[in-house]
């Protein structure tokens, strides 16, 4: 018997995302108002259309089997919690969760005694790829810090599809992750949601339909390093400047798509403003097709981050980091907007001082969408963990949560915050079969995933090597092969 | 007259220092580190700051406070091997850091008790986690010497560092290549020389005389080094670096090496055991992070261990060790599920790194003669869900209070309708 999702708060981080009219399972070229298609559209005529897509995803699924995990303890995703529990994968997504399935005929069934199967973990913050192992000068991929506002540069076409990171995260149960640039930026640039597939280029791995996203970043980052190069941003009064100038030029670039398209489709003969790669983003952005995910860690700056997008009217989806995300869960709620935070890391920066290892667990239990992230090539490999922590220590403080609540942090809650929700972060029939089983309750240190499932394809066994990938840059080195 | 206070209620109402007393943790799994191996219902006695008895019939003073464990485990306290406890309070503020200091003329003759600070707000909330000894490490500055290290208490008494001058910190890794002018051999080269200018200490800085790689004052402190009298840990990672630090240590006996980071430790884990080295390694250190580390594995530790090498476990490079040193038990329980027996994993986060550090007979077992450091837990230690219930060091109880836990008491009734800033 399942717990349908009892959770109140993920109805307010399931509405942020739809007020960020986000258009998951859906082409992103051909949503919004921007249009669709390139010049030769022709059902557009000669009216110049923005090419909302030029580097399309060529993910292929590797072929699913059908297979049966039975007599597990299942975690939803979504709150709920079967004992005993079965899970059947047919044709790439989750056929069935309940208890007595019957194995339809040729599947491979799975004997899950004493293991758990979870939905695969998703990470919201990740930078593998554009800061890849080894972390060589050649492979310094993740910041365009040139300038403070850099929202023409995109992340995935810094990701060198070889970091061996991405096969560490996988043996960890990471079957999505978004990828960003940095923070050096007030407008860093544009990331990208990744299946945790090999794959010789980026688009091979690229989550077909997932909205683009935006990260901004708000408080010491910029104004340190501009401010150490003698200009703006030097302070957070100068960062708030520099992105309310950006919004305004956005605006009204919007603007004059809009006047242009509008002429244009009552035939009259109108020059199309010229293309700006760096304002079709932000426009992207105000048009709620874009997600802003905003590195953010002071509860101040969070609420100055909130006002100026009813100031320009967008939705941040997500503060990212967000340590301080427990001062404000009432204003989280309020402007629907989600907390990705570390379980219990800080003191690195003046931003980060006031750390607590209950953030994740207070702002949740507050009344705020928040999750788990790691934003660190190692940390990804352990979400369980991170979240295990997060879970005992809200417990330790009073805070009553199941381990079938929490698992949300690190499955349902970032792939709503990605725009995902509806294809994948949780165990329910007809989603993508990203499932993980591991060796036993994932909240204990000792637990391992077993097997990893990506689109109801076996793309991990801890116990064969045969399916463990293995990136191009580790052959012939000492680690190859090594876990 | 014996009292019997709860848990809870022990690391409370006893946060203030009071006069040495004797204290009974009773009824608890208590791992000894010893030959005694783990006890089962099981009491600890501690009094005037010492272990006095462990034991299932260990019999309860009449004057002592008990401490009741039951369905709790007790352990030693946890020793950081490879931390900057009370170095670093905002990493990225250099006016609150004294772990380096690129821009000094000194080296060697920097030492970190003279930068450590009890008051750190990080001694308490890794106290709270079960550290109650640390060695702290100065940080490399403009050669490969970082300076002194010194092993300390995270009580925050003013006594908290107990041991200065306990092991020299240099490093012979990538970085310390880079450090040295561009290239290994140039590392490799400046140690050998400062050794030398070391021996040579004083004779050869008569008069305006200098060193061939260190000033005086640097000399002078790695002369204990020199006579083997101090160990040199040593950080290096890739195989080949090992290897040329095992010979190292036999071209210079009497010096005594410790080897921290070790990413490919295991690749080499039979001459580490045979040359006697001990090892400090961070057991989730399993990415090729850098060109010095491509045979990272997370079955480094138990390789290494298999072999017969003394490893004690860091939260770092893959955590830091001024803030999450606290995190080494978790380290320690992956290390476990990549195949390291409990009690071995244990001991690397306990026992082994006070044996490395020499004060193997004073930290890190429960057992008549050591330091009352005892640690309660409300579950296997090793088990991120675990926390200490009670920390005592030197046999007094302290408070599992931080600037963190005030803060998540101030915030966590976002409805209340005190102001924030009156809730104290």
């Amino acid at each position: 018997m399942t717990l349908k999702p009892s959770l109140p708060a993920l109805a307010a981080c399931t509405a942020a995302i739809a007020l960020a009219a986000c258009s998951s399972g859906s082409d992103t070229a051909s949503s919004g108002s921007a249009g669709s298609a390139g010049s030769n559209s022709g059902e557009s005529g000669d009216i110049v259309r923005i090419n909302l897509d030029p580097y399309p995803s060529t993910y292929t699924p590797r072929p699913s089997g059908t297979t049966l995990i039975r007599g597990a303890t299942v975690l939803d995703g979504i709150g709920g919690q079967i004992e005993n529990g079965d899970v059947l994968i047919e044709n790439g997504r989750i056929a069935a969760v309940g208890t007595g399935l019957e194995a339809p005929d040729g599947a491979t069934v799975i004997d899950g005694a004493g293991r758990y199967v979870t939905p695969g973990i998703i990470d919201i913050h990740s930078h593998l790829g554009a800061y890849p192992s080894p972390g060589v000068s050649a492979h310094s991929d993740g910041n365009e810090a040139t300038e403070p506002v850099t929202a023409e540069v995109w992340v995935e076409h810094s990701v060198w599809p070889q970091d061996p990171g991405f096969e560490h995260a996988l043996a960890g149960g990471v079957t999505t992750l978004h990828v960003l640039p940095g923070s050096a930026n007030l407008f860093g640039g544009r990331g990208i949601t990744l299946r945790n597939v090999p794959g010789r280029t980026v688009q091979e791995m690229k989550f077909p339909g997932a909205p683009y996203t935006l990260k901004m970043a708000c408080g010491e980052n910029p104004s340190r390093v501009y401010g150490n190069r003698g200009r703006s941003p030097a302070t957070d009064m100068g960062n708030m400047a520099g992105y309310r100038a950006s919004w305004i030029e956005a605006s009204n670039y919007r603007d004059s798509w809009h006047e242009y398209w509008e002429a244009a489709e009552n035939g009259e003969d109108v020059d199309p403003p010229t293309q700006d790669l760096e304002l079709d983003t932000l426009m992207g952005v105000l048009e709620g097709e874009i997600l802003v995910q905003q590195h953010c860690y002071r509860a101040d700056q969070m609420a100055q981050i909130m006002d100026m997008a009813e100031e320009f009217g967008y939705q941040v989806t997500t503060f990212h980091h967000a340590v301080e995300a427990y001062k404000i869960p009432d204003l989280l709620a309020e402007h629907n907007v989600c907390a990705a935070v570390w379980a219990d890391w800080g003191g690195f920066k003046m931003e980060a001082y006031d750390t607590v290892r209950e953030n994740l667990a207070m702002t949740h239990a507050n009344g705020a969408c928040a999750m788990i992230h790691s934003d660190d090539a190692n940390g990804i490999q352990r979400l369980n963990q991170e979240i295990a922590k997060a879970l005992a220590d809200g417990r330790r403080a009073g805070l009553d949560i199941s381990e079938a609540e929490a698992w949300a942090w690190a499955s349902s809650r970032p792939a709503q915050a990605l725009g995902i929700g509806d294809e994948t972060g949780s165990l329910q029939e007809g989603y993508r079969a990203d499932v993980v089983l591991w060796s036993g309750n994932p909240f204990s240190t000792y637990t391992r995933a077993d097997q990893v499932w990506i689109d109801g394809a076996l793309s991990y066994d801890r116990r064969n090597s045969d399916l463990q990938p293995v990136r191009d840059f580790m052959l012939g080195q000492p680690g190859e092969g090594e876990q | 007259m014996k009292q019997l206070i709860s848990v809870l209620a022990a690391s409370v109402a006893l946060a203030a220092p009071a006069a040495a007393q004797t204290y009974a943790v009773t009824n608890g799994r208590v791992v000894t580190n010893t030959d005694a191996g783990i006890l089962e219902n099981a009491t600890v006695i501690v009094r005037d700051g010492d272990i006095v008895a462990v034991g299932a019939g260990a019999e309860i003073p009449e004057d002592a406070t008990v401490i009741d464990a039951s369905g709790n485990w007790v352990t030693p306290g946890v020793f950081a091997a490879f931390s900057q406890l009370g170095l670093i309070e905002v990493a990225l503020e250099g006016s609150t850091t004294d772990d380096s200091a690129g821009e000094s003329p000194f080296s060697v003759a920097l030492d970190v008790a003279d930068g450590f600070n009890p008051a750190g707000t990080y001694l308490a909330t890794n106290r709270m986690e079960g550290v109650t000894r640390a060695a702290i490490f100065p940080s490399t500055g403009h050669n490969i010497f970082a300076g002194q290290g010194a092993l300390v208490d995270t009580s925050g008494d003013a006594g908290s560092l107990f041991q200065a001058g306990s092991f020299v910190f240099a490093d012979l890794s990538e970085s310390g290549a880079g450090r040295a002018g561009g290239s290994r051999p140039a590392a490799w080269a400046f140690l050998e020389a400062a050794l030398a200018d070391a021996r040579g200490y004083p004779g050869r800085f008569s008069g305006d005389h200098e060193g061939d790689a260190l000033n005086r004052y640097d000399a002078a402190a790695l002369l204990p080094v020199a006579r083997g009298r101090v160990p040199l840990v040593m950080a290096v990672n890739r195989a080949a670096d090992i290897r040329r630090a095992i010979r190292f240590k036999a071209d210079n006996a009497p010096i005594q090496l410790i080897l921290v980071g070790a990413a490919e430790g295991w690749m080499v884990a039979e001459e580490l055991a045979d040359a006697d080295i001990p090892v400090i390694v961070d057991p989730l250190e399993d990415l090729p992070s850098s060109f010095d580390s491509l045979g990272a594995s997370l079955q480094n530790a138990a390789r290494l261990q298999d072999a017969g090498v003394d490893v004690a476990y860091s939260t770092a490079p893959t955590a830091d060790g001024y803030f999450n040193a606290r995190l080494v038990p978790q380290h320690a329980g992956n290390a476990v599920a990549n195949g390291v027996p409990w009690d071995e994993a244990f001991r690397a986060i306990t026992l082994t790194p006070a044996e490395i550090y020499g004060v193997g007979d004073r930290y890190g077992a429960l057992a008549p003669g050591y330091a009352g450091d005892v640690v309660v837990w409300d579950g296997d230690p090793l088990e991120v869900m675990s926390a200490p219930v009670a920390v005592l060091i030197d046999g007094e109880p302290t408070a599992l209070e931080s600037r963190q836990t005030q803060l998540r008491d101030r915030y966590i009734n976002i409805t209340d309708d005190t102001p924030f800033a009156y809730r104290r």
